[in-house]
């Protein structure tokens, strides 16, 4: 049949792991376009805009979140199982995330840092992405993703090429869009150079050092940008503290925040801690957090 | 867990306990469950749990400085984002002695209409609408109401319009810091939507006018109401907090009347005042306690409903409350602009000192309460964070029980999906929630998580 329109709509579900719904949202951010991508999409599962709901199959699953519990860790492997296509939205399904963060820390100490009865948490000792635990067809990367990089990645599907995604650094966004270089002009740390762009530089843009939200670029050497940091005369520039944001996890910025001292507030295991008592330091009105 | 069908079950306990279960709510935002167990017309058990997985933020951002709190704690909630770094923001600039520039405090605001619009019509439209046109989403309702569904996401758009000229992006924006913001706009920056905030306004008081003709279910329970107030403005990002019950504090102050349980039975810290009161925060409180603050359009629309009584005693007509704010928002978002013009600095300079950073302001879903410990550096050493949907959780339960009796005689799928509805009325934010909720649902069974 060479008719596109005869073609049954492709079967596509959202679903979310650890996350702050804010990349799902972004699918609702497309507005209008969204009522007309419903004619090449059945959106099956989509459980923050519908009460209809499908286990499965899908030809297209987008996973927003980290995996963070272990009944998260034993259902991503059912939806890969559910999921022709699995494309994960997100530096948290990507990378894991800011909450990734705590996998410096010691699991037993953060639970009960923030909760008065940490045995009752059930959480993993790391928050991971997606790809740590299945195989994983396609990334969309931000914190938040891109909308134009989730409709071009829709578009693809629909008519069968792949994703036309640059993977460039923010720098060449700055380029192109005449932005003035924070760091040459004003010596503001940026992480511009190791990270792949989808923003339009935005964090340029509007004055500041770019926070490596979209991850880091292929080919980056985030190693030499953060001895570089670490050289300059910068006034209390702590490089770890730069790379440990939203993609802190991801192995090449994992490596610069190892070799600078790891990220601010990391909690090391104490024996209090692990004898399962109340938060031991800090008062009792504000130890449930 | 996904993929249910969002599905209801019954479970003939002994001695005629009847159980009503929401596996998993949708279209709200995380991830929860509803139980309510009934023996003959009595409700036994109301509960709201929750399933989200736990993120830890009050220990993320130990060790960070000011704005780095505004970037992480943002991340706490896709759908409110600004509301985390408003909290936050004037929480340290409280504490540090910042007098922010008049032009900057009057961005700030419109950087929340942005917000509240987006918030808003989301809610109205996209999830609360189809509960009562009888849709299972949005996008089976644009079908048959093609119109409705896309007046709500041209108004929608406008709010996102709005925080990406600010913020430079709909979700996570990245302009505000400590002192001011990292870039103004330009008037003529703000141009374009000035001009579509003309359609919005118009189309947010139509929405008021087709949400009060949908007729709701029947409820008439009073709950204490605590909403943040102010002398002149509708409560955004300043005033105290006040309360039907005549409590009235500093934005700072949230712990003085306030504080969080462990409910015997529940595992999740619900907030109560300090006599152990459950109290609603959101639309609802905010018409009830500062109404007289709303923009003369909004007051006048919500005039012409007639339902200002009952926005008060019934959840379910939280969709006009809701619906007087975004005209509200959408009518101050232009008034504010027109009345713009560019601070000299985008940011004021300041020094860290050490001390307590706590503020609330009013986000869409209620009073958010951030309290952070600092030290000299500006480094936070403690954090607390007390959103507003964790604090609606007893109300909800509360709601839940007084609403239950008048749907048991419906058929059990109609009575579920009624409770159901009645959850979503409050537009409970359950990322938000989550990260300081107990996640143990030990008794109730392995349905209820993933997998």
């Amino acid at each position: 049949m060479p008719s596109t329109v005869t073609k049954p709509r492709l079967r596509v579900g959202v679903v979310k792991m650890a996350s702050c719904d804010g990349c799902q949202l972004t699918l609702l951010d497309l507005e209008t376009e969204l009522l007309d991508l419903a004619q090449r999409f059945e959106i099956v599962e989509f459980p923050e805009a519908s009460s209809s709901r499908s286990a499965g199959p899908y030809d297209v699953l987008l996973v927003e979140g980290s995996v963070s519990t272990p009944d998260q860790a034993a259902e991503i492997v059912e939806l890969r199982k559910q999921a022709k296509r699995l494309v994960t939205i997100g530096a948290c399904a990507s990378y894991g995330g800011i909450q990734a963060l705590r996998n410096w820390s010691d699991h037993d100490a953060i639970r009960a840092a923030v909760y008065p009865h940490p045995e009752y948490i059930e959480s993993l000792a790391t928050a991971t992405p997606v790809s740590e635990h299945v195989q994983v067809d396609a990334e969309l990367h931000g914190c938040p993703i891109s909308a134009d990089q989730l409709r071009e990645l829709l578009v693809s599907v629909a008519v069968g090429r792949r994703p036309q995604i640059r993977d460039e650094a923010v720098c060449l966004a700055c380029k192109r869009r005449s932005v003035v270089c924070v760091m040459d002009s004003q010596g503001i740390p940026c992480l511009g150079p190791v990270t792949r762009s989808g923003c339009g530089a935005l964090c340029p843009r509007f004055g500041r050092g770019c926070y490596g939200c979209y991850g880091p670029r292929e080919q980056a050497n985030p190693a030499s940008l953060g001895r570089t940091f670490a050289a300059d005369d910068r006034e209390g520039v702590e490089v770890s503290r730069l790379f440990a944001g939203f993609t802190a996890w991801s192995a090449p910025f994992r490596g610069v925040i190892d070799e600078h001292g790891g990220p601010p507030g990391v909690l090391p295991a104490t024996p209090s801690v692990t004898a399962g008592a109340d938060e031991p330091t800090e008062g009792a009105d504000d130890a449930r957090r | 867990m996904h993929g249910d069908d969002g599905g209801t079950l019954v479970v003939d306990a002994p001695g005629g306990e009847r159980e009503f279960k929401v596996g998993y709510l949708t279209r709200v935002e995380g991830e929860g469950t509803l139980s309510l167990k009934v023996r003959g017309t009595d409700v036994v058990e109301a509960r709201l749990k929750i399933f989200e997985a736990p993120r830890y933020f009050e220990r993320l951002v130990v060790g960070r400085t000011g704005d780095e709190v505004i970037d992480i704690v943002a991340r706490i909630c896709g759908i409110c984002p600004v509301a985390y770094q408003m909290s936050a923001v004037h929480g340290f600039e409280d504490l540090y002695g910042i007098e922010i520039d008049p032009a900057v405090r009057a961005l700030r605001r419109l950087l929340y209409c942005g917000e509240w619009i987006q918030s808003h019509a989301l809610h109205i439209y996209l999830l609360h609408a189809p509960d009562f046109l009888g849709y299972p989403s949005a996008l089976a309702m644009a079908a048959d109401h093609r119109e409705i569904v896309e007046q709500g996401l041209a108004i929608k758009r406008v709010g996102n319009q709005l925080i990406s000229t600010l913020g430079g992006r709909p979700v996570h924006p990245i302009s505000v810091r400590v002192g001011g913001f990292s870039r103004v706009p330009r008037r003529a920056d703000l141009d374009a939507v000035r001009q579509a905030l003309d359609a919005a306004v118009d189309q947010a008081a139509a929405t008021v006018r087709i949400v009060a003709t949908w007729d709701p279910p029947e409820l008439v329970h009073e709950q204490p109401l605590v909403a943040m107030r102010h002398p002149t403005e509708y409560p955004y990002n300043d005033g105290r907090i006040v309360s039907t019950d005549g409590l009235d504090l500093a934005p700072g102050a949230w712990g003085d009347a306030f504080e969080e349980h462990h409910i015997e039975g529940t595992n999740a810290l619900h907030a109560r005042t300090h006599d152990g009161r459950v109290y609603l925060l959101g639309p609802t409180a905010r018409i009830a306690l500062s109404s007289d603050t709303l923009h003369p359009m909004a007051r006048e629309a919500l005039e012409a409903t007639g339902l200002r009584d009952e926005i008060r005693v019934n959840i379910h007509r939280s969709i006009v409350a809701r619906a007087v704010e975004l005209l509200h928002a959408c009518a101050e978002a232009r008034d504010l602009i027109d009345g713009y013009r560019p601070p000299s600095r985008p940011k004021v300079d300041f020094t860290p000192r050490a001390g307590v950073a706590a503020w609330s302001t009013d986000a869409p879903r209620g009073l958010l309460h951030h309290r952070y410990e600092v030290d000299e550096r500006g480094h936070v050493a403690h954090a607390q964070i007390v959103p507003p949907t964790s604090q609606n959780q007893g109300a909800i339960e509360a709601d839940l029980a007084a609403f239950a009796p008048s749907v048991l005689d419906l058929p059990h799928a109609e009575a579920t999906h009624r409770l159901e509805m009645l959850i979503r009325a409050y537009d409970p934010c359950i990322s938000c929630a989550t990260h300081f909720l107990d996640l143990r649902i030990a008794e109730a069974g392995a349905e209820e998580g993933f997998g």
